[in-house]
């Protein structure tokens, strides 16, 4: 099959179009990154004196990991649920501290490795 | 919605037309959705009609827009509640003391509007939180240190006016007292700034406190009669080194000369940290994760408390424990750190059977893993580690739903000590309250002890309305014994208030004839701190 130039101008606009939404999706997991590191990281961070990591590994008990971070199970939804909601003693958080585009770049780097 | 009480359903609407014409209407929240992220998430009212919850919220972003809003609400007689960040969790949250009032969410005015490293001080907007500010000074490099409460979410102009207290030396340990001028936003609108600020081109507004005349600044706390816009704190200068010396004293009621020495070092400013005082034989006060004390144990710490103090001190001298072991910390150059307690331990010694644990010293600044490692906050490193508190963990495998500070002052001595733990532990055993077995006091105030007791906030109302009734006794009690509260949470406010009462309630007949005379269509903050505007004033419980 003879290619035409426009059919190679199309691959190319999918290729910079495909790249585009990649460049996006990885800007939007840093920018998650951040607002997970400046709000939850307190908490639910690795190591001693995370309330938040303390508290899920009494909760699952090794069946999941403690740090959000590591874990493969969460969703969007869950994620939201979480933040505008709170549990337990972790209130929730206002639009004033995590704006709704915050939070759901902290959904895409929570969710960035789901299972 | 919710109106505002005494608003039409009229006015309030234009208002809230006119509040996103000065803010832009991504910033006034009317939706249920977004309004009850401003309940108290901490309420010991939660889910019941007494619970108090706003109407809308409204969230500048800069000290014109506050103006503006503050205006409108002054015509149509809207009250507005002002918070910072929010996160006063435990002494009220993010909830106004009326329902149907406006949040007035100040978070938005982030800025650290400067930082002088020289002069050791800050000027900061009220949404900067701690982090934020530990943030900014740690990536420039500059040698101040915070000095930060538990929760490092909170605010350094939020804390201080709730006067909130920190962990390093006495002149930065009370927020409000390390505070040096403020920008006020008037009921009227109108702009005023303290101490050397109410000069116009003034070039040492965060170098002098009082400036000229009265010094006013002190009603703006735990009070009504602003909204604070701008604060300046003094920072404290990196020190070279920390350190830390334990005494140990054999019996119970050594407590007494321990804590009379320890108010001369400190009054002295040999030691200048904030003291922990603990008993090695009541393992107390216990790590957040422990399990309860033995039952026997309690007996004799019971007996003890009831004045049968032998026991206790012969159950010690059997472990090899001392009843009663004081932390002092030190700030400073090395050597000299190291003098002062030297000579500390001399004055100590006086105490029969006085032993000593020299701690380690730590040269500043820390690295990154011994940031880790050591207690942040006597580090003035903002964390949220508090929480561990409360939270699941092994031994609490069903956390409840936030907690509630009952705070009284006590006097710094032992006596003292001995006679809020006999108050306390009666009034835990009448209500079956989750008081310790000895309550071990804190050292955050230069001059008094701080007893704190958390109870435990539920979503379950009848366990709350039990609660309440149990914080409203020991409120009931402890002034009786001449012991009051610094600061609680909205739902006590009143309570509290009407327990500082010498001389017909002078104190808060002279807070409201203030109110009227600032703020007489009663605006701002309705009931904060027990403190009603005119037309409320037949509201207060």
């Amino acid at each position: 099959m003879k290619i035409q130039p426009r059919t190679v101008t199309a691959l190319l606009l999918g290729f910079c179009a495909a790249h585009g939404a990649l460049a996006d999706d990885a800007a939007q997991i840093e920018r998650g990154h951040e607002v997970f590191q400046k709000w939850c990281a307190p908490c639910h961070g690795p190591g001693p004196g995370k309330p938040g990591t303390t508290a899920l590994a009494a909760l699952y008990k090794g069946a999941k990991p403690a740090p959000l971070e590591e874990r493969t199970d969460l969703s969007a939804d869950f994620i939201k649920l979480y933040v505008r909601h709170g549990v337990s003693i972790m209130a929730p958080f206002r639009k004033t501290e995590v704006s709704d585009a915050e939070l759901a770049a902290l959904t895409a780097y929570l969710t960035r490795t789901k299972r | 919605m919710r109106t505002p009480a005494g608003v039409s359903a009229a006015d309030f609407s234009t208002a809230l037309t006119q509040f996103e014409a000065a803010l832009g209407r991504e910033w006034v929240f009317t939706s249920d959705e977004d309004v009850d992220l401003y309940r108290d998430a901490y309420s010991p009212f939660w889910g019941e009609p007494e619970e108090r919850k706003a109407a809308a919220a409204l969230a500048p972003e800069n000290v014109e827009q506050v103006q503006k809003i503050v205006r409108i609400a002054n015509h149509y007689k809207i009250p507005l509640y002002p918070i910072s960040t929010g996160r006063n969790l435990g002494y009220g949250g993010s909830a106004p003391n009326a329902s149907g009032n406006v949040v007035l969410d100040l978070k938005r005015m982030n800025r650290v509007l400067e930082v002088n490293e020289n002069n050791a001080y800050a000027l900061v907007e009220p949404g900067v939180s701690y982090f934020d500010l530990y943030r900014h000074i740690d990536e420039r490099g500059l040698k101040v240190w915070l000095d930060v409460p538990d929760p490092g979410w909170g605010s350094p102009m939020g804390n201080s006016l709730d006067r909130g207290g920190g962990y390093t030396t006495h002149q930065f340990r009370n927020h409000f007292d390390a505070h040096c001028g403020m920008e006020i936003v008037l009921a009227n609108g109108e702009l005023l700034r303290t101490g050397m600020g109410a000069m116009p081109g003034s070039k040492a507004w965060q170098q002098y406190k009082t400036g000229f005349g009265p010094a006013i600044d002190g009603i703006f706390s735990q009070s009504n009669f602003g909204i604070v816009t701008k604060m300046g704190f003094w920072l404290m200068p990196q020190p070279d080194a920390y350190f830390t010396g334990s005494v140990l004293v054999p019996r119970h009621n050594d407590l007494i000369a321990l804590v009379e020495m320890l108010n001369l070092l400190e009054n002295s400013r040999v030691c200048n940290g904030m003291s922990d005082l603990s008993s090695p034989a009541m393992g107390l006060p216990a790590p957040y994760d422990a399990p309860p004390a033995a039952p026997e144990l309690v007996t004799l710490i019971n007996k003890a408390i009831d004045g049968k103090t032998d026991d206790l001190d012969t159950y010690a001298a059997s472990k090899g424990r001392a009843v009663w072991s004081a932390t002092l910390k030190f700030y400073g150059p090395a050597k000299a750190i190291i003098a002062q307690w030297e000579y500390a331990k001399e004055k100590f010694s006086t105490i029969p059977g006085a032993t000593f644990v020299d701690g380690e010293l730590i040269k500043l600044p820390l690295t990154a893993e011994q940031k880790e490692k050591v207690h942040k906050v006597e580090f003035g490193i903002p964390s949220l580690s508090i929480f561990s508190m409360g939270a699941r963990n092994a031994n609490n495998p069903t956390p409840g739903d936030g907690h509630q500070w009952f705070s009284p002052i006590i006097p710094r001595n032992g006596e003292a000590v001995f006679e809020a733990n006999r108050i306390f532990a009666a009034a835990g055993r009448d209500f079956g309250l989750p008081v310790p077995p000895f309550s071990i006091p804190f050292c955050f105030w230069e001059r008094s002890f701080l007893f704190l007791f958390g109870f435990p906030v539920t979503h379950d109302v009848e366990k709350n309305k039990a609660t309440r009734a149990a914080f409203k006794h020991l409120v009931e009690i402890a002034a009786e014994h001449g012991f009051g509260e610094y600061r609680t949470a909205p739902a006590y406010q009143d309570l509290i208030m009407s327990t500082y009462s010498f001389n017909n309630h002078a104190l808060l007949r002279f807070h409201e004839t203030l109110k009227d005379a600032v703020d007489p269509n009663g605006i701002i903050s309705p009931g904060r701190y027990g403190i009603w505007p005119k037309n409320l004033r037949g509201a207060r419980k």
